[in-house]
């Protein structure tokens, strides 16, 4: 190797080197902005949009000079950006003040109805891609045909239908003149008493504890609004595997794979979905993150002890701390699966790497 | 050739798909007969846009098609009457109202929001994507920042939480939604600019003296609009159902406001035994926000082709 090549090398390397170095900024820059953004505007939702915090708590009869004293207690006397750095502060700390419905510290609150939104989410998602990917391979595959047209009107209308109306229509259907499933909650309340569970994820926990009873109750539970949030991730991750199995089949290594003979099957499934799965990764990382979001409507239909019932609770009692604090931990998560999928989808996709 | 043109009758078929054009208005209405004939080939778009016509005439004769007073009803006679009976095709809710009439009425309301949101989130959008793209450089910087920002939030749950502190009402239940929903916008009005920042017609207009401004708001924005249009449509469905939900949650439109989804809230307490009373506002809503999907899928696909059956 000569001299100049070395050269060439060490300097593609260094240029290699600071364009990871300058991806490793613009990542964290990306990530510390969209969550200082976050704050900014539950920052100005809570401090800013109403008449006045303080007023809000001693009501508008008080003296001004209680008034005054309120405000100097919640700080509302200094300078905005004094008063959003306090926040800031505070919310990295996890400190959202205190929930006036419940009177515990929002944090607490969130963290025992978190789980119950998690699981629910997580059947939703596993419902969601266990359908919705195959019958989106079999719109491609079968394109134009009639099985095409009808997972085409299944996700139409999981895209036009109220969520939270067509779970009232599935509760009086399934529950109330079938008897199929578990009235609107997550657990009997034979159980609630003596089942114990570990983690706050129950399906989890009972299976893991083999009290098949009390899995099979929360199975009846959770099937009805499980279910309704996998069609709503159905209608989406069936439209976007279609249509990224539309695009792969149309590739050349797929008429490669004909001319070899392989079967049509195996071209399918091993060769187009094994493409299509890095994108689609993506797709059902963001239906997740959708069916955190959408539980807050399902989960008021099935009384669901999770943070969306908290949030709304909360709404209906003007507890802007907890509405806040819950919108900020939705939020965060949110995010985070953005930026997580984001960063999968790089790992996963050799193209993208090393650039 | 000239033989061939002056056989054709101005208007005509032959006249609008002319590949030479004789004037800037015959070409304008051959691209739109162009993309109409796409449009209309597509039978399920072709239903989307009658429901949505549909939808906007009850609303204009709300007051001629309504038969009953859709805020006051005969509590005496006519409380929960179920569909068919006799003056009440839909039935009748708790406050012996028909369900019908409300639905009627309540057109306007969904009508209402759409509009307002399209005309308030679709120019914030136009405006912040194309200065973005046209500028370059440090605006585009930050303002796709703040986009991405935007973009990253979980959208009924920011809405609920402004709604919660501005107070309910349909007016801020607007507000909300406008402000969650604008920065898919301004992110494809910025990339349809980035396409044809640096091409010539945008240089010739810059030699001719013309400011930024012009720029931008003569010749960028124009060529934004139709993919926005498709985009503005494809979004009304989703517009639809936060209201909805918003509504449902008592943060939308007040009682006795004929809003769909508030009639949905009002209906739960009855829906083991009077199921219509939630049933018949959320078909409503169902068939409209269906009607929005299947005319902006099919907008798309006639205005972009290349898409289609994507």
């Amino acid at each position: 190797m000569t001299l100049t090549d070395t050269t060439a090398v060490t300097r593609r390397n260094r240029r290699r080197a600071s364009s990871f170095g300058m991806a490793v900024v613009r990542f964290v820059v990306t990530v510390v902005t969209t969550f200082l953004g976050l704050l900014a505007v539950t920052f100005f939702i809570g401090r800013v949009v109403p008449i006045d915090p303080a007023l809000a708590i001693v009501g508008d009869r008080a003296p001004a000079h209680v008034v005054e004293r309120v405000r100097e207690e919640l700080g509302l006397n200094l300078p905005l950006y004094q008063q959003f750095w306090i926040y800031i502060k505070q919310a990295l700390t996890g400190d959202f003040g205190t929930s006036v419905l419940t009177t515990n510290p929002v944090m607490a609150d969130i963290a025992r109805v978190f789980p119950a939104t998690i699981e629910l989410a997580t059947i939703g998602t596993i419902i969601g891609a266990l359908i919705g990917v195959p019958l989106g391979v079999l719109a491609a595959v079968k394109r134009g045909s009639i099985a095409d047209q009808i997972v085409r009107v299944i996700g139409l209308i999981g895209y036009s239908v109220p969520i939270f109306w067509l779970g009232l229509l599935a509760l009086v259907l399934f529950y109330a003149k079938l008897g199929w499933v578990a009235y609107p909650g997550r657990i009997d309340i034979v159980y609630e008493y003596t089942f114990m569970p570990q983690t706050g994820f129950f399906l989890f926990d009972a299976i893991w504890q083999g009290q098949w009873d009390v899995a099979w109750d929360l199975f009846r539970h959770i099937i009805l609004p499980g279910g309704l949030l996998g069609y709503f991730s159905l209608a989406y991750i069936s439209r976007m595997t279609r249509s990224f199995m539309l695009n792969e089949l149309q590739q050349e290594y797929i008429v490669a794979a004909r001319a070899k003979g392989l079967s049509e099957t195996r071209i399918i499934w091993f060769h187009a979905l094994r493409n299509a799965a890095v994108p689609l990764v993506t797709v059902i990382a963001l239906s997740y993150a959708g069916l955190l979001e959408g539980s807050v409507l399902t989960e008021t239909i099935f009384s669901w002890p999770g943070l969306g019932l908290y949030i709304t609770n909360s709404l209906q009692n003007a507890d802007m701390n907890a509405v806040l604090g819950g919108t900020i931990v939705i939020g965060a998560v949110f995010i985070a699966i953005n930026i997580l999928s984001d960063l999968l989808y790089r790992t996963l996709d050799p193209r993208t790497r090393s650039r | 050739m000239s033989v061939l043109q002056a056989s054709e009758k101005p208007y005509s078929r032959e006249w609008l798909l002319s590949e030479q054009p004789t004037s800037r208005h015959q070409a304008q209405l051959g691209r739109a007969y162009v993309i109409w004939r796409r449009f209309s080939a597509n039978r399920l778009a072709l239903a989307g846009l009658g429901i949505i016509l549909l939808l906007i005439l009850v609303a204009i004769f709300a007051d001629v098609l309504a038969p009953h007073n859709p805020v006051q009803g005969d509590l005496r006679n006519s409380r929960l009457l179920p569909p068919g009976s006799a003056g009440y095709l839909l039935g009748t809710d708790d406050q012996g109202r028909d369900i019908l009439s409300r639905l009627i009425h309540g057109s306007r309301l969904t009508l209402f929001v759409v509009v307002l949101v399209a005309i308030i989130a679709a120019p914030v959008g136009l405006i912040i994507g194309t200065v973005s793209g046209y500028a370059g450089g440090w605006v585009d910087a930050v303002l796709m920042r703040i986009t991405d920002i935007f973009l990253a939030f979980p959208k009924l749950v920011l809405a609920l939480a402004l709604v919660a502190a501005l107070g309910p009402g349909i007016e801020n239940a607007v507000l909300a939604i406008a402000v969650t929903s604008w920065p898919p916008y301004a992110r494809i009005a910025r990339a349809e600019t980035m396409t044809f920042r640096n091409s010539e017609f945008i240089s010739a207009v810059k030699l001719m003296g013309a400011s930024p401004f012009r720029i931008v708001l003569r010749h960028v924005m124009p060529l934004c609009l139709s993919s926005l249009i498709v985009r503005v449509t494809l979004d009304m469905a989703g517009i639809i159902l936060t209201a909805a939900g918003l509504g449902f949650l008592g943060l939308g439109a007040q009682p006795p406001l004929p809003e769909w989804g508030a009639m949905i809230a009002s209906g739960r307490r009855f829906i083991l035994d009077q199921w219509w009373v939630a049933a018949m506002p959320g078909a409503a809503i169902l068939i409209v926000s269906l009607g929005f999907n299947l005319l902006g899928d099919g907008l798309r696909d006639a205005l972009d082709p290349k898409e289609a059956g994507q």
